[in-house]
């Protein structure tokens, strides 16, 4: 799996930076807890740039490269920042087959960016997903956590108009 | 609490959820609130069936969110049980409805006849209401694994126990041996359903052979197939199954530690799970002591992170571990060395969830439905191309016909059915002339499919089978971990054949070497997702080998899906000749007089589409 690693400049607060030894403290003595200590350093940061991995490698006592391996490794985990509004498109197979392809083609072309990145005023960030369970629905996207439905490439600019005022 | 104090508890908690009963509510509402039903809008329903009871006054009406109902294509569903009556099921709910529905049905008993499901579906008398388990889409269904979904508050540790919830964790703590336990499940003949068919009780036994020690149970909840939904249906509607299950199997093979490892995807799921968990650890169902006996068992949850190979047995262990979820080599299987470097007994949700009742009631409650080798039901999760779409639990042996024509409604807008996928990326495509098979293990695999965790995705001729095998091989590729070659190299490699064939640049060779690609791959991959990669291929060029010719030969797709194979073209007896389309072409590719029929010229067309959205007569299609 290829990820996007972003160049945008680390900009953690000191307070997300406590919030997150406070979980490593939780966590420390026991090494099979990394995936869970990631999947909360992403909660608190929204992502994880280079910096945090490095806090995380420290603080469990765990090699970088490692930490490195396993944010690489989990489609989950984020090396470049969602936008303010994150847009998943489901491409499960339910959805493929009720037209799914021509909903996320449609939406790069209204977004402007492609999977895995975010529009330049950051209101917008895309990616795929596969089966969210909400096939019947088929085909589908969330924005942040609000599912879609029966969706066609009609539809969209009408759903995003909603998120851009 | 002890065996006795549990009986105590479920026979009070049954009469709580029976309508009419001395302790029970007059009626009893339930909103189906799982993802599904939340994405379809039963939040507004839920909140307007509580509104409308304040309002009249109906304070001994219970209103539960509960579990997915299994129609997805009629959610919002609302269910309502009132003293002997048949429940009403009602569909397509919203705010209004469920109000109305209040005021008639529940404060007048009128029932509204029009908003369920028999009329919805067509199959009730004008005016007339049918049970659920009269239409089409039920009748040959058969609950086991779903039993309790969308009956029950997956939330309420109650309303499992009313349900002779942890009874069965109770018999056999204080009636059975481990050997007996999995003595039954060898009788039932119950097989993982987590897509390998292994036998569950024989599994069982390996691990109960292992000196004693540490061992560890294992919850399979990563379900990666792309295109299925029943794992997360369980566990969203009925956890407590999964956790007692898992206490079972911790008996049966001396461990006191299990770890349930669940998609990340899941949110509800797991919150439920863990809610689930804490109850009956504060219940003395799970921690030290189970119901006063000497044996003791607990439960962790751990989330996956979004990789499909970490549903790979060995795999999920390693990212249990906290590591990069790369599959290792067996021999040493689990049951030897497994998480941790222990003894490890792991299985799927659906397989946990069926163990219960097989202990409960025994082995012929379970395998009096099913075929020779393959006993009980199976959930499947019917998508793609279909009228019903949802959550099925069907008796192994039903014909896929039966489930697609009847359970499922058949294929909408009359469209023809082409294929049917079951066993997602591992699996392959089943064509029209074999709809007749009876579902089990082991036809499935010989017609070269396989039963995976139970999608079954419908497709219909607007299809196109070459895409569809790129479709799965593109998840392949994306999915395969890169421990070895065969897969990482090889999967990418044949991606390139089929992106050749779907643009019209193949040879009739290319087909040739890609079937000897696959093969390699099949033979040579480390573990179950290279040996399974080339599967939907080899099964699409088996039985759909026509149009991967017509694709190299003929350079024509014929469901018109593969772009750079389609050619626009304006059907001379329809244009009207009123240039709309001429003036819409970015390019000018489209020449014509006025009221005289268009023509496209397909060398300068770029194939935008832009045309055949702007005709107002039909006369533009992609052939
Ligand atoms: C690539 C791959 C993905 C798998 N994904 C799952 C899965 O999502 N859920 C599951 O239960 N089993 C999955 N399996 C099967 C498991 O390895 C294992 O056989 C199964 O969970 C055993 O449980 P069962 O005997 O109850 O079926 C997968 C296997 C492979 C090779
Ligand atoms: S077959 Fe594929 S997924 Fe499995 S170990 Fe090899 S590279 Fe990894
Ligand atoms: S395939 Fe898209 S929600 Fe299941």
């Amino acid at each position: 799996m290829v990820k996007k690693v972003s160049k945008l400049p680390f900009r953690g607060t000191p307070d997300q930076a406590a919030q997150l030894e406070a979980v490593i403290a939780e966590h420390k003595s026991d090494p099979s807890q990394l995936m869970a200590v990631m999947q909360k350093a992403q909660a608190i940061y929204g992502y994880l740039p280079y910096e945090v991995q490095v806090m995380i490698a420290d603080g469990m006592e765990i090699p970088l490269e490692k930490v490195y391996g396993v944010s690489t490794f989990y489609a989950q985990f984020a090396l470049s920042p969602a936008g303010k509004y994150a847009i998943s498109v489901c491409l499960g197979t339910a959805c493929y087959v009720r037209g799914a392809q021509a909903v996320f083609d449609h939406l790069q072309e209204l977004l402007g960016i492609g999977p895995g990145e975010c529009t330049e005023d950051g209101l917008f960030s895309l990616e795929a997903c596969r089966c969210i369970g909400a096939c019947g629905l088929a085909p589908v996207m969330m924005i942040n956590s609000e599912v879609y439905g029966n969706l066609t490439p009609e539809k969209l600019e009408g759903i995003l108009a909603k998120y851009r005022d | 609490m002890t065996a006795t104090e549990l009986n105590v508890l479920r026979d009070s908690a049954k009469a709580k959820l029976t309508a009419g009963s001395a302790s029970g509510p007059a009626a009893r509402i339930v909103v189906g609130y799982a993802t599904c039903g939340i994405a379809a809008g039963a939040k507004p329903v839920l909140e307007s069936l509580k509104k409308e009871l304040a309002d009249l006054g109906l304070t001994n009406v219970s209103v539960e969110e509960v579990g997915c109902i299994g129609m997805c294509q009629y959610e919002p569903i609302v269910e309502v049980y009132t003293p002997g009556a048949e429940k009403v099921t009602y569909v397509k709910m919203t705010a209004g409805r469920a109000a109305r529905v209040v005021s008639s049905h529940i404060a007048n008993g009128k029932v509204v006849a029009e908003y369920t499901i028999g009329a919805a579906t067509g199959e009730a008398p004008e005016g007339g209401v049918i049970p659920l388990s009269e239409t089409a889409f039920y009748k040959k269904q058969r609950r086991a694994a779903l039993r309790n979904c969308g009956v029950i508050n997956p939330e309420s540790l109650e309303d499992y126990i009313a349900m002779d919830g942890y009874q069965a964790l109770a018999k056999a703590l204080t009636s059975m041996q481990p050997g007996d336990v999995i003595q039954v499940l060898k009788d039932s003949g119950l097989r993982g359903r987590g897509g390998g068919g292994f036998p569950t009780g024989t599994k069982w036994s390996f691990t109960a052979a292992q000196p004693p020690g540490k061992k560890y149970v294992v919850c399979n909840a990563d379900e990666g197939d792309p295109g299925a939904f029943m794992d997360r249906s369980v566990l969203e509607g009925d956890p407590h199954s999964v956790v007692e299950a898992m206490a079972l199997c911790g008996f049966a093979t001396g461990s006191d530690e299990g770890y349930v490892y669940v998609r990340a995807e899941y949110p509800i799921a797991v919150l439920h799970l863990e809610k689930a968990i804490a109850d009956a650890r504060a219940a003395g169902l799970l921690g030290k002591n189970i119901l006063g006996t000497d044996f003791s068992f607990d439960l962790h949850i751990r989330l996956g992170a979004g990789a499909f190979v970490c549903g790979e047995e060995t795999a999920l262990m390693t990212s249990i571990e906290g590591n990069r979820g790369e599959p290792r080599p067996r021999p040493p299987y689990p049951a030897i060395k497994g998480l941790f470097g222990k003894p490890t007994t792991e299985n799927n949700v659906e397989t946990f969830a069926n163990v219960p009742q097989i202990i409960l009631r025994g082995a012929e409650h379970f395998n009096c439905v099913g075929t020779e080798k393959s006993k009980g039901t199976k959930v499947f999760a019917l998508g793609g191309k279909i009228t019903n779409t949802g959550l099925v639990e069907i008796p192994m042996g039903t014909t896929l016909r039966e489930i697609i024509e009847e359970i499922g409604g058949g294929i909408p807008n009359g469209k023809r059915f082409k294929a049917a996928q079951t066993g997602g990326p591992s699996g392959g495509c089943i064509p029209e002339a074999l709809i007749d098979t009876p579902v089990d293990y082991d036809n499935l695999s010989a017609i070269g499919s396989m039963m995976g965790s139970g999608g079954l995705i419908v497709m219909d001729e607007d299809n196109c089978m070459v895409d569809m095998a790129r479709f799965f091989l593109d998840f392949t590729v994306d999915e395969s971990c890169g421990k070895c070659n065969p897969c990482r190299i090889g999967t990418k490699r044949m991606m390139e054949l089929l992106e050749k064939i779907t643009e019209g640049n193949a040879t009739l060779e290319d087909l040739d070497k890609l079937e000897e690609l696959a093969y390699h791959i099949k033979e040579n991959s480390l573990c179950g997702l290279g040996q399974t990669a080339p599967n939907p291929v080899l099964a699409n060029m088996r039985h759909f080998r026509d149009e991967f010719v017509a694709h190299v030969v003929e350079k024509k797709c014929r469901a018109g899906v593969c772009k750079a194979l389609l050619n626009y073209y304006i059907i001379p007896e329809k244009c009207k000749g009123c240039t709309a389309c001429k003036r819409v072409c970015p390019v000018n590719a489209i020449t014509g007089n006025v009221k005289e029929p268009h023509v496209i010229n397909t060398d300068l067309c770029i194939k935008c589409g832009a045309c055949q959205a702007t005709c107002k007569f039909g006369a533009i299609i992609k052939q």
